[in-house]
């Protein structure tokens, strides 16, 4: 008990009121068969509650829309949580339960769901399903026949079916889906409406408005001709006369075009394509292998590109961990020493930068090194017009540049941790030994203090080989590449240059299916040099 | 049993998390009657997206049709930046809402990817603005109500400079003779801005895209050629002479124009709210090639959910409750751009700054909804911002941009 932490106390007391005579009095009024029962377990019901009841109302929520995948989960996230934390026999996986379901939610899924994206056509075009994708055709083309008029309408229902009453020159015309229109004797007429037919019953608006679909869904043939068109409504108050000029056959899985009598067959790629090559506009989404890696290596407008693309992300990655390490290590070591005075207050005013959103510093930047009006140009640099970000190497200076501005706060908090943790009675010992101080920093200090940051390093690297927001935010890839024929330029990361490349820029078609390959593949390039850097890092451990 | 703790909190964590997930795709279909949902993926309401500006307008309208056919409406408000994009994806996972505002360039994405239903405007056809309903139409269907049309034009400070300029040579002296900072103003920046600098482009006889005679365009490239390069050529020399510079962005241009460094600006009514205390006219912008200056006329709209299950409800509404004076002279009044509709603009018209844009706009030409139009931008803006920073040969630059065009479309 005297282990607890105050804030397990304070909630204990909180779910058990305190019995008049202290702890002895709380477990006397237990089964003493049982032994006692300790805040902890109470805390730990009250906890699991509130993780069920959320549970329930998210599987409530999930049923509701629908959504069967999230409704699965749920219920299977509830049900693990509830025997790992109930259950004697799972003591790993209390500890461990936490950390996978996040791994489960937020990274496996995603992972995966990006590797299917990967092998579909996903994108403009191929936007839904095939049952969409008719439905959509369809619709766009039903034509109103050329310079017919639109009838006032009525919905009416006869013998259990749904019809129009329609007034053309102020005659009455009732038809269904499988009657054609005809003159309804007797009909009541006001305001150029039909009010009241004979042998129907008109519908009011609620009664329309429950049956919408069906009423949308309904034509009525204007006469025995199914060339003259069919009557139907959008709004239920206006009919016109349209014809389709698509028909489709789910038998043949075709769709004819009637004016032409073109044939279009639903392809293996999505596409509904006639004999001579023409297509309808609207596809649907189908697997197709490995066409998006294909595509991603194959075009040959990216393939210069692609390359100075690559070297410059690696140069990039590489030169901000580099630098940004640097000056971080030897800021830490410089303030690390007991003679400056007021270390803390440098050292607080060192870590601003890093206080700052980086996409907020990077557009900052990005105003203040403009080549005409930038505080740099302007101000330090006396009116010179240096273009920073629209040169090609002076652009990759200033990424690398506001990058090290906003990367090395991070190096130097870690470095100095790793500084103050390192054992005095190794360094101690050089000195007995008579090493110099550059050779105790380059011999004893240097490798210890990989030992510690080498991960942090990785990681970093991981993280700048796919900084999207600053090179988004600061040259947004350029200057151009002058001789590509593609929007990629100088400063563009392969991140980047996945996002112009799939469309997500709006500067092409979407092609989400292509930007999951390319980011599978970037995701191969940085696990396997994370892999091989991990590995290496173990010499490091060996020296301690 | 301490660790648990943690770890509970965290498994609570993720539930909430799951829950949210649920949760805000449940605030796209049906958040305002959370009764009436159980068991069904939607509400009984009308779903609209709107974003901020037109929000209360469209509530207006929306109070009138919700009592006169007893239903909800339930207004969602989005980013208008962020409607395009969520709208494909949502349609098709039926989250969607059945009505969304949107722009009409949007339309050739729209329709190819089958998310958008046709909307039959009938009678009412004759009562919009000619552009706005074409601009709406693809292959002889119409897909969108327009309710607003806007575009750039010239906007001049009198007290700098009493005379509308008639050619862009008169302006460029009008502008010097007035002594200002800058002569002109026109964004460019180092990314380019063709839509801003289109009029003067089309001055010189060099479209877009080729246009059919009932004014929908082809996918044909119309802008190479000897009309393309001589606006090449014309960029380099205003940008060699000083009057055009990458270095002006739109806040760069916004700024100088209120603090009266500049009698001209070209663009649009969005600017407005900015120039509160100037004394402005609206002209046609001048144009700088033989040819008259046509700027894109860019048209504001609904579109219908193809997947909507309540398409008559969605029609029903737009048709009959925003087609009207009221509802199109609140948008007006929300956004500052001419109404579609006819009559309302008539209204609107009272307003000269409103009249001098709604003039220009008659003379302008839609901007191209088809899917190909996309292509374009990319290269189009940094060939001109490298032409005019004098970084690229006019002619060669230009030449190399129609082909880069054409071998994106083609890809």
């Amino acid at each position: 008990m005297s282990t607890q932490a105050p804030t397990v106390d304070g909630t204990s007391d909180a779910v058990t009121p305190p019995g008049p005579s202290g702890p002895t009095g709380r477990r006397a009024g237990r089964d003493p068969g049982r032994g006692p029962v300790r805040p902890g377990t109470l805390v730990k019901i009250a906890l699991m509650a509130v993780v069920n009841a959320l549970g329930v109302f998210g599987i409530l929520a999930a049923w509701r829309e629908g959504s069967t995948g999230i409704l699965v989960s749920m219920v299977a996230l509830v049900a693990v949580a509830d025997w790992v934390y109930f259950s004697r026999r799972s003591l790993p996986m209390k500890y461990i339960l936490p950390g996978l379901a996040f791994l489960l939610v937020y990274q496996v899924y995603v992972v995966a769901y990006t590797g299917f994206v990967a092998f579909t056509n996903y994108g403009d075009g191929h936007n839904s399903t095939k049952e969409h994708a008719v439905e959509a055709l369809l619709v766009q083309n039903e034509r109103r026949v050329e310079g017919s008029a639109s009838y006032p309408l009525t919905v009416v229902e006869r013998g259990g079916q749904l019809g129009f009453a329609v007034v053309e020159d102020d005659e009455a015309l009732v038809g269904t889906a499988d009657q054609p229109l005809t003159p309804a004797d007797g009909a009541t007429v006001e305001d150029g409406r039909v009010t009241q037919v004979p042998d129907a019953t008109v519908l009011s608006r609620p009664e329309v408005l429950a049956r919408q679909a069906e009423v949308t869904q309904l034509r009525v043939p204007v006469s025995e001709d199914p060339n003259d068109g069919s009557v139907r409504t959008q709004d239920a108050r206006t009919g016109f006369v349209s014809t389709p000029s698509l028909t489709w056959d789910p038998e043949a899985d075709t769709m004819t075009d009637v004016t032409t009598g073109t044939v279009y067959r639903a392809t293996s790629d999505g596409w509904f394509r006639s004999d001579d090559g023409d297509r309808l506009n609207v596809g649907w989404r189908v697997m197709v292998g490995f066409d998006n890696f294909r595509t991603a290596f194959g075009d040959e407008r990216y393939a210069g590109p692609f390359l100075r693309i690559l070297v410059w992300t690696f140069a990039f990655a590489i030169g901000s961990v580099v630098s940004t390490f640097l000056l971080g290590l030897f800021l830490a070591i410089t303030f690390n020493d007991t003679r400056l005075r007021g270390r803390k207050i440098y050292r607080t005013l060192l870590i601003f930068p890093y206080a700052i959103p980086g996409f907020l510093a990077a557009l900052l930047w990005s105003g203040l090194l403009n080549r005409s009006f930038g505080f740099v140009n302007q101000v330090l640099l006396g009116g010179a017009a240096v273009p920073w970000l629209t040169d090609p190497w002076l652009a990759k200076l200033s990424v690398l540049g506001v990058n090290l501005w906003l990367g090395f706060p991070y190096m130097f908090l870690i470095c100095t941790g790793a500084l103050q943790s390192l054992p005095s009675d190794v360094l101690e010992a050089a000195k007995v030994d008579g090493a110099s101080a550059m050779r105790t920093w380059r011999s004893v200090t240097l490798p210890l203090l990989l030992v510690a940051t080498a991960p942090l390093l990785i990681s970093s690297f991981a993280f700048n080989f796919n900084n999207f927001t600053l090179i988004y935010m600061l040259t947004g890839g350029g200057p151009r590449f002058a001789d590509a024929s593609v929007p990629l330029g100088h400063t563009d990361i392969l991140i980047s240059m996945v996002y112009s490349v799939s469309g997500l820029d709006g500067t092409a078609a979407k092609n989400y299916g292509l930007a999951s390959a390319l980011s599978i593949v970037i995701f191969v390039i940085v696990a396997t040099i994370s892999a091989i850097t991990f590995k290496r890092t173990k010499q490091f451990e060996e020296i301690s | 049993m301490r660790r648990s703790i943690p770890a509970a909190a965290v498994a609570l964590g993720l539930a909430l998390t799951l829950t949210a997930c649920g949760g805000s795709s449940d605030d796209t279909s049906g958040g305002s009657t959370p009764g009436t949902t159980a068991g069904g993926g939607s509400s009984d309401g009308l779903v609209v997206w709107v974003d901020e500006t037109r929000q209360e307008a469209v509530a207006k309208a929306a109070e009138a049709f919700e009592t006169e056919n007893d239903v909800d409406v339930e207004l969602v408000l989005k980013n208008f930046e962020d409607i395009r994009a969520d709208f494909l994806a949502q349609v098709p996972t039926g989250e969607g809402p059945d009505v969304t505002v949107g722009a009409h360039d949007w339309l050739g994405e729209l329709t190819t990817n089958g998310v958008v239903a046709p909307i039959e405007l009938g009678d009412k056809t004759a009562d919009f603005e000619d552009v706005a309903v074409q601009a709406f139409t693809q292959d002889g269907q119409v897909y969108g109500l327009p309710y607003a049309i806007e575009n750039i034009a010239l906007i001049r400070n009198t007290a700098l400079a009493p005379t509308a300029p008639a050619t862009w040579d008169e302006a460029v002296a009008a502008g010097q003779a007035a002594g200002t900072k800058y002569p002109f103003l026109i964004q460019t920046s180092t990314e380019g801005d063709p839509y801003t600098f289109y009029p003067l482009q089309t001055s010189f006889g060099a479209p877009v895209f080729a246009q059919n005679d009932d004014g929908s365009y082809t996918a044909d490239l119309a802008m190479g050629g000897e009309p393309g390069q001589a606006f090449a050529t014309w960029l380099q020399a205003q940008g060699a002479a000083g009057v055009l510079s990458t270095d002006i962005t739109y806040d760069i241009a916004v700024e100088a124009f209120k603090n009266g460094e500049s009698p001209f600006i070209v663009g649009g009514p969005w600017m407005l709210e900015q120039f509160a205390g100037l004394d402005l006219a609206i002209d046609p912008v001048p144009a700088a090639g033989p040819q008259p200056a046509q700027p894109f006329v860019g048209v504001q709209g609904f579109y219908v959910s193809a997947q909507s299950d309540k398409a008559l409800l969605a029609n029903d509404f737009l048709v009959n409750y925003l087609a009207t004076d009221e509802a199109q002279l609140a948008l007006y009044e929300a956004g500052s751009r001419p109404p579609a509709l006819k009559s309302a603009a008539e209204q609107a018209s009272a307003d000269p700054i409103t009249a001098g844009f709604a003039a220009v706009g008659a003379e302008a030409v839609p901007m191209p909804s088809i899917p190909e139009m996309g292509s374009v931008w990319a290269f189009w803006g940094v060939t001109e911002a490298n032409i005019i920073s004098g970084q690229a040969d006019p002619v060669a630059s230009w030449d190399k941009m129609i082909a880069d065009i054409q071998g994106a479309i083609g890809s």
